[in-house]
Parts: C-alpha cells; sequence; structure tokens
C-alpha cells in the first residue's frame, strides 16, 4: 500500500518534460517533490505564478510570496507574476498540460466531488471547477477509501458536483485506474496489494484486464 | 500634470462607505489584502455589507473581523475554508453566501471594470453552480451564462502607487486586485510606498491610476502569514 508520498512519487511519473503543470493542495502539492533532476517543469499555482519553487528556508519566508494553499514558497529562476484573472486564462485557455487534484468522491463516468458535504462542510471550489472543466488532463490523487472505510471510487457521486466526466485518471493507495466507457479500469496495484483488495474497495464498475502489473516506484 | 489622487489615511479613504454596500476587497488568503481599509470599516461598524473577495479570512485577521461583529449580510467568494466562525454563520443560515469558482470570480471582476455584462464559461457546467443560468454549447462543449460584477468601493492593496493612482503590486499579492480595482466605482489603493508621480517606471505599472480614485500611504502592516512553511538546510539540494 502507498502512502501520500507514495500516490505522490507514482504520480509523477505522468508528468512529461516540458510540460506546465497544476497541483491542487494536499497530496498533490507533494507531486513536486518526486520530478527527475534536469527535466524541465513549471509549476502553476493559480493565485498567481509560474515557476514555483520548493519552501524558503526559515527566515527567508515572504508573506507577499505564497501558493494556492497559502503557504509560504519561493519563485523558480523565469518565474512569473500575474493577476487572478490571467491565471485562469492559462487554465481555461488549456495552456496548462496537467492539473492533479484531490477528490472527496469520484464517479465511474469522470464525475468528482471535492467541494462540499451539504449541512456539513463547505469550504467552497477555490479553482477546482475551473480547473476540471477546462484541462484535458486530470489527475485525481486520493486515498481509496475514506476515513470510514467505505469507498471513494463509486457508480455515481452522492456529494454535489465539481465537475462532469472530466477526470481521466485515479491514483490511489491501492491502484492506478483509468475512467473510460462508465468504468474503472485497473491499470497498476500497488505494491503488495492483490486485485482483489482493490476490488473490495471499489465500489463503482471495475474492469480487471488480465494481467494486473505492480507499479514500479523508483 | 497627472491627477492626483492621494488621500491622508484609511479614514479618508473610507469616506462615503454606507450601510447596504457592495464592496470589493483584494487578496488571496490573507496575502494582499488591504489591511488599513479593513481596520476602519471595522472602526465605522457599517453593517449590512455585500463583500465579494476570494476568500473571508480567518477567524481574527482579515475578513474575519468584519464577520465577528456581524457587519456582513452576505458573502461572494470561491473559498471559505480557513475560517470557523464563517462556516458557523454561513450554516446557521446567519450569513447569505454565494461560492463561484475562482476564475468566474475572477473573470467576473475583470468583466464588471471592461464594460463586458456577462461570459460564457465551461466552469461550474453540470454543478450548483450552473443551477438558473444558462447554459449553450460552444464547439460541442457546454457552457455556463456569467454576469459582470461591481461595487460601490473596491479596496485594494499594492506594494507602490504614485500620486496619479498608478500601481505596482509584490509577487502573490497582485491575486484579485487589479481586477477589482477596475471594477469598483470607487476603487481605494492603499499601498506600502507613495511615491511623486513620475517616479514608477510607466512601462512596469500594473494597475493604471485611471481605475484609481483615492490612493494613501499605509502604516502598521502585519502582512500575517497564513502556513509558514520552511524546509531544513538537510533537505535542500
Amino acid at each position: 500500500m502507498l502512502d501520500k508520498n507514495g500516490i505522490a512519487q507514482r504520480i509523477a511519473q505522468e508528468v512529461h518534460d516540458g510540460w506546465y503543470v497544476n497541483l491542487g493542495i494536499g497530496i498533490p502539492t507533494l507531486v513536486a517533490n518526486f520530478i527527475p533532476e534536469g527535466m524541465e517543469v513549471e509549476f502553476q499555482s493559480e493565485n498567481g505564478i509560474l515557476g514555483m519553487g520548493p519552501f524558503p528556508f526559515a527566515g527567508k519566508e515572504d508573506a507577499d510570496l505564497i501558493n494556492a494553499g497559502k503557504q509560504t514558497i519561493t519563485a523558480m529562476p523565469g518565474a512569473a507574476f500575474f493577476d487572478s484573472a490571467t491565471s485562469f486564462a492559462m487554465i481555461r485557455g488549456q495552456h496548462v498540460q496537467l492539473t492533479v487534484l484531490g477528490a472527496m468522491e469520484v464517479a465511474q463516468n469522470g464525475d468528482i466531488a471535492n467541494w462540499k458535504i451539504p449541512g456539513k462542510m463547505v469550504k467552497g471550489m477555490g479553482g477546482a471547477m475551473d480547473l476540471v472543466a477546462s484541462a484535458e488532463n486530470i489527475i485525481v490523487a486520493m486515498m481509496h477509501t475514506n476515513r470510514a472505510g467505505e469507498s471513494k471510487l463509486l457508480p455515481s457521486c452522492t456529494l454535489p458536483l465539481t465537475g462532469v466526466g472530466c477526470v481521466k485518471r485515479v491514483v490511489t493507495n491501492l491502484a492506478v485506474l483509468d475512467i473510460r466507457d462508465g468504468a474503472f479500469h485497473l491499470v497498476e496495484r500497488a505494491p503488495g496489494i492483490e486485485v482483489d483488495q482493490i476490488r473490495a474497495a471499489t465500489a463503482g464498475k471495475l474492469v480487471v484486464p488480465e494481467v494486473v502489473p505492480e507499479m514500479v516506484i523508483a | 500634470m497627472a491627477i492626483n489622487k492621494v488621500v491622508t489615511n484609511e479614514i479618508e479613504a473610507c469616506k462615503g462607505v454606507k450601510n447596504g454596500m457592495t464592496l470589493m476587497l483584494g487578496g488571496f488568503g490573507l496575502c494582499g489584502i488591504p489591511e488599513r481599509s479593513i481596520a476602519e470599516l471595522v472602526r465605522l461598524n457599517i453593517v449590512d455589507l455585500t463583500c465579494i473577495s476570494n476568500n473571508a479570512g480567518v477567524d481574527d485577521f482579515g475578513l474575519g473581523l468584519l464577520l465577528q461583529k456581524r457587519q456582513i449580510r452576505k458573502m461572494i467568494s470561491s473559498y471559505v475554508g480557513e475560517n470557523d466562525e464563517f462556516e458557523r454563520q454561513m450554516l446557521s443560515g446567519e450569513l447569505e453566501v454565494d461560492l463561484i469558482p475562482q476564475g468566474s470570480l475572477a473573470e467576473r471582476c475583470r468583466a464588471g471594470g471592461a464594460g463586458i455584462p456577462a461570459f460564457y464559461t465551461p466552469a461550474g457546467y453540470g454543478t450548483e453552480v450552473a443551477e438558473g443560468k444558462e447554459t449553450r454549447e460552444f464547439n460541442g462543449k457546454p457552457h455556463i451564462l456569467e454576469s459582470a460584477l461591481t461595487a460601490d468601493f473596491a479596496f485594494v492593496k499594492a506594494w507602490r502607487g504614485d500620486t496619479a493612482g498608478n500601481l505596482i503590486y509584490k509577487a502573490t499579492a497582485r491575486n484579485f486586485n487589479p481586477m477589482m480595482a477596475m471594477a469598483g466605482k470607487i476603487t481605494v489603493a492603499e499601498v506600502e510606498e507613495l511615491v511623486p508621480e513620475g517616479e514608477l517606471d510607466p512601462n512596469q505599472i500594473h494597475t493604471p491610476g485611471i481605475f484609481v480614485q483615492r490612493i494613501f500611504q499605509g502604516t502598521g502592516y502585519e502582512k500575517r502569514i497564513e502556513q509558514r512553511t520552511v524546509k531544513t538546510e538537510k533537505l535542500s539540494e
């Protein structure tokens, strides 16, 4: 089974040289730590920076330089700052090649829910609705089940939607799955995880090929 | 000679703000918020406000200060997750909340300032956000119609400004400030450093002075950090 860093490490393998990438809050943020040395990738944070760098050293924090998770960050050489309208022009205009974000629920038709639990929790959608409505390449990073042990990969979402039919790939602590033709297609197993465990944790329709390779986490 | 927009301080800058008005406030989280103007709005105890701002501050800073005193009737935001008092007021129905996608919020402010009454966007199609909104297909993809936003007052924060109201923002403190500056009937800009006209390079201006009606140099900025994240020497390359 993968931990959060393991999920991030596996997703980092999906990143290509020369891509602009938007990473959501939580597990997605960790993906930046696993980009191979020498690969040219620029991270976009929707609050207004391209070329986001790692956290600053203690004492070098700048209140004016944060990411979308409100964390203090640094700017890489060649970085650019811009306003929120320009930032979402990059996103809506499909200039960003990959979006990685978290979710509470994903459905077998590619629907995603991650912003509200009616009557209980309302955080807001932030930039997630803009991101999922426009991005061509969306990967969801999340745990396969919630804290109560219930599957987060469902026949249809029960929570208010963030976007419809948009998620193409899900990477969880148990597996990599692709979404197409109204089903989850098992692509890889996490190290030490059997297909039956994935089947048991997936409430939505699951298509399992004859051979399911185990993930290679370097 | 350029038109002089300078007022002495936040007290003079906030003159004319009345109960029931719609205000825009720049900032993302606590980054780039108009701290001095918010402090004055709290002091004036103006109520029944509609506030358009990406976030709602935290419990004891930013717009959280106005929420504590129940000065806000309605919030228009995209993300409010860092404020317990906000969540409480919203779930209990004391506070009216319109949550909209962040890109749509930015563009609705920009459109308001740019004289565009509405626009189509794919964001929010098929979700609660689309309820009651016109939808239309372009290039085989469904979009929803979003309307422009304007405000009686827009409060923005910049790094440097000149007496003509030209503004330069610093790093990610720019965020919503430029669009909101455009969309305010009266736009109040507070800056960390106010310089005479001619001192800022015209090539580097982010918000041209035409969008700003009042400008002042703020003092005593706290610039609070919401999530202080650092790396240790050992983890660095």
